[in-house]
């Protein structure tokens, strides 16, 4: 297993550049939101997402209702599902490992190892482990310590949560890239508008995730042609 | 800050589903099943669509009559759209739009 970790690490070397640093905003977020250390690797264990974990701080600070996060998660993840859908086949009989390499798969992990492949003289599961094993590190390493020391910095992070809108407003920006028609994008951007108009902050989160699907459903005899609009 | 137990159903709604989308095709599908239409069609347009409603949920409580007026939120959104559009490097985008709210909050520059 340390050989791999090993042969692996220089693959997982941009996830942890990358997820450190986010995950230490994360930790910041969430003591600034008056959770500790303890709270922040619970977290980072357990849910193991950016998207997720940023989103939940804002959540946990006006204790959100079970269904509004239920069904957030659930549109908000939704893509996992195409993750986990295109790794059957490399995930196919390798032991029990599985499933916690299905666990563990991120934007980020998912990036990886559906690209790269094996380094010699290790076998493919000890690989896919590692990989994933070390990007999970790296987001609790970086969660906790954002947490730890994100009250004794020297200088103010107010304004540190901007981050989850800028990952969010950089994510639309890829979104946009990836996709011919933009329809989606600005039905996800016109209807909560109306809805936040009209309920106001508290309560427009869940009808306008409630809209988006059941426009976006409608739709489908017009967005969803063979090969020329999606 | 919720209380610890509502705390702890927040995060345990949030891993469950989280877990649930990861591991429903290995529990659904298998190997060589194909899923339905419908899910490969919502799983197209769903993800651009919940980013947008991410963004306004994320300016669902700024005062565009007060305050800042919203300028910082909409400039750092205008710097950190425009970096990743040039430079597509995610660090980059998040970290010098980050910064710069940030600074813009702390000093109240637009806040009249």
């Amino acid at each position: 297993m340390l050989k791999a970790l090993r042969k692996s690490f220089k693959y997982s070397l941009p996830i942890l550049f990358g997820y450190i640093p986010l995950g230490f905003a994360f930790g910041v977020m969430l003591q600034a939101a008056g959770y500790n250390a303890i709270w922040a690797f619970f977290m980072c264990v357990v849910i193991f997402s950016g998207t997720g974990q940023y989103l939940i701080v804002s959540m946990l600070a006006v204790g959100a209702s079970i269904p509004s996060v239920l069904l957030t998660t659930f549109l908000l993840h939704f893509r996992y599902f195409f993750y986990g859908l295109s790794m059957i086949d490399r995930y196919h009989r390798i032991g029990g490992l599985k499933w916690y390499l299905i666990f563990g798969l991120t934007d980020e992990t998912y990036a990886i190892l559906s690209t790269e492949k094996p380094p010699e003289g290790i076998t493919r599961q000890a690989f896919y482990a590692a990989v994933t094993f070390l990007n999970h590190c790296y987001w609790i390493i970086g969660g906790v310590l954002g947490a730890l020391v994100g009250g004794i910095l020297p200088f103010s992070t107010k304004g540190i949560e901007f981050v989850m809108t800028a990952l969010f407003s950089i994510l639309v920006v890829e979104q946009w890239k990836a996709h011919k028609n933009h329809l989606p994008a600005l039905i996800g951007f016109v209807l909560p508008i109306i809805s936040l108009v009209i309920l106001g902050a508290d309560n427009f989160l869940i009808p306008a995730l409630l809209a988006v699907s059941v426009v976006l459903m409608c739709m489908k005899p017009i967005l969803d042609k063979e090969g020329r609009l999606l | 800050m919720s209380d610890f137990w509502t705390s702890i159903g927040i995060v345990a709604a949030m891993a469950g589903v989280t877990a649930l989308t990861r591991y429903a095709p290995f529990l659904f599908f298998g190997h060589g099943k194909e899923p339905a239409k419908w899910i490969v069609y919502l799983g197209k347009v769903l993800p651009p669509a919940l980013m947008s409603v991410l963004i306004i949920y994320c300016l669902k409580d700024v005062n565009f009559l007060a305050g800042g007026h919203g300028i910082p939120e909409i400039l750092c959104i205008a710097v950190a759209m425009g970096l990743h559009v040039w430079k597509s490097n995610v660090l980059l985008s998040l970290g010098v739009s980050t910064v710069l709210y940030m600074i813009l909050v702390q000093t109240g520059v637009f806040v009249f």
